[in-house]
C-alpha cells in the first residue's frame, strides 16, 4: 500500500465513523452544529496524530504485556494537553464541547489505531495513518453537524439562512436527529463504496 | 531494534519512563497555559459585567447575603449593583448568571455565564427575544414567574423548565439585593 492510499483510506474506504463505526459516542453527542463537529474532529485528529507518532517511536521499547496501559498513558497525555490548550485559547468552543474533550481518551479510534497500526508500522506511515483517519473522522463529524444544524436550526456554521425568529425541525438538534443523520450517512457511504469498486 | 521482552524489569522500566515523560510534559503545558486560562476567564467576567451593568466608573466587590457581586459607583454616587446568581432548577441542572440592577432595583440586563441546557430549546434563554423582556422591569411590580404559573414572563416555547429556572435565578438575586438595601 503506498502512502497516498494509506492517507485516503480514512475518508471513505475505512472511515472510522461511517465504515468502521468506532467512536460514535462523541460523534452523536457533539454534532448539534457544524462548528462543534469540526472542533471535536480537529481535537481528535491532533491526539490521533501525536499518539500514533509517539507510539510508533516507542513500539520496540514497550513490552507486549504492558502495551495497553502504555498506550493509554500516552493518549491521555495528549488529550490533557489539548484540553488545557483549548481552555486557554478557544474558551467558547471548549464550553460547547465540554466533557467530550477529556473523553477523547476513551475514544476507540485512537486506541484502535495505536493497536492496529502504529504499534506495527514505521513512524512516517503511522503519522500519515493518524492524519488520514483523523481528517476522515473530522469530515464525517462536520457533515453530520452541518446536516443537523441546517435541518434543525436553519443555519450553517452559525449563519442563519431562514427567518431569524423561525425554528428548524427541532428533532434534528436533539439526540434522535443524530441517529437519523448518522444512519443516512452510513447508508450513503455504502452506496459510494459499492460504486467505487 | 529488537522488541523488548516481557520481563518484569522491562515492564516496570517502560511504564516508569512513559509515566515520567507524561508527567514532565503535562507540568510544562500546565504552567504555560495557566495564565491564559485565568486571563480568558477574567476577561469573560469583565465583559459580562460591562454588558449587564448601568454605566459606571468603579466596581467594588461586595457580598449580598449568599451571593457575591459588585457595588457600582459613578464618582461618589452608587448607580447600581451587579450580582452573580445561580439556580439548580435548570433542565440540565446548574445555571450561572450575572444580573445588573440600577439604584432603584430595575433590572438593567442579564447574562448567562454557564449552562448546559438543550441546544435549540433551553439555550434560547441567551437570545434577545427571551431575555430582553426583563430589561427595565422592576421585580416589585413585574411578577417573576412564567405566565403558566400566573406571572408576567413569556416562557420559551417548549422550554418552560428553563424559563422557570431563569426566573428562579433572578428572584434569588432580587431577594438578596433587597435584604442588602434594607
Amino acid at each position: 500500500m503506498n502512502q497516498w492510499q494509506n492517507f485516503t483510506k480514512g475518508f471513505i474506504k475505512e472511515n472510522p465513523i461511517l465504515v468502521i463505526v468506532l467512536g460514535t459516542c462523541p460523534a452523536l453527542a457533539v454534532t448539534s452544529s457544524a462548528i462543534n463537529g469540526l472542533g471535536m474532529g480537529l481535537a481528535t485528529t491532533f491526539v490521533l496524530l501525536m499518539s500514533n507518532i509517539l507510539i510508533s517511536l516507542l513500539k520496540s521499547l514497550i513490552p507486549n504485556s504492558v502495551r495497553i496501559p502504555s498506550f493509554i498513558v500516552i493518549i491521555a497525555t495528549f488529550v490533557t494537553i489539548t484540553d488545557l490548550v483549548m481552555k486557554a485559547y478557544t474558551p467558547d468552543l471548549y464550553n460547547a464541547l465540554g466533557i467530550f474533550i477529556p473523553l477523547i481518551v476513551v475514544n476507540c479510534i485512537v486506541l484502535g489505531r495505536a493497536e492496529a497500526f502504529a504499534s506495527k508500522n514505521s513512524v512516517f506511515s503511522s503519522a500519515i495513518d493518524g492524519l488520514g483517519m483523523g481528517l476522515g473522522f473530522t469530515m464525517a463529524l462536520t457533515i453530520l453537524g452541518l446536516i443537523r444544524e441546517m435541518l434543525g436550526a436553519g443555519s450553517a456554521f452559525g449563519y442563519k439562512f431562514i427567518h431569524p425568529e423561525a425554528d428548524g425541525i427541532l428533532v434534528f438538534v436533539l439526540a434522535p436527529g443524530a441517529f437519523f443523520g448518522l444512519g443516512f450517512l452510513i447508508a450513503l457511504t455504502q452506496i459510494i463504496k459499492s460504486k467505487m469498486k | 531494534m529488537k522488541k523488548a521482552s516481557n520481563t518484569l524489569i522491562n515492564m516496570v522500566a517502560a511504564l516508569f519512563l512513559i509515566s515520567g515523560g507524561a508527567a514532565f510534559l503535562l507540568t510544562e503545558v500546565y504552567a504555560a497555559t495557566k495564565e491564559p486560562i485565568e486571563k480568558s476567564q477574567k476577561q469573560k467576567e469583565e465583559q459580562a459585567l460591562r454588558e449587564v451593568s448601568p454605566a459606571f466608573d468603579k466596581a467594588i466587590p461586595a457580598t449580598f447575603g449568599e451571593l457575591s457581586g459588585f457595588v457600582l459607583l459613578k464618582g461618589e454616587d452608587t448607580v447600581g449593583y451587579t450580582l452573580k446568581t445561580y439556580t439548580d432548577k435548570g433542565f440540565s441542572g446548574h445555571i450561572d448568571m450575572m444580573i445588573g440592577f440600577d439604584k432603584n432595583l430595575n433590572i438593567v440586563n442579564t447574562k448567562v455565564l454557564y449552562h448546559k441546557e438543550t441546544p435549540g430549546l433551553g439555550d434560547k434563554m441567551t437570545q434577545p427575544k427571551f431575555k430582553n423582556q426583563f430589561i427595565g422591569k422592576n421585580p416589585s411590580s413585574f411578577r417573576l414567574k412564567v405566565k403558566k404559573d400566573g406571572g408576567d414572563v413569556d416562557a420559551i416555547t417548549a422550554s418552560t423548565i428553563t424559563s422557570r429556572a431563569f426566573c428562579d435565578a433572578i428572584t434569588r438575586a432580587y431577594e438578596n439585593i433587597k435584604k442588602f438595601k434594607k
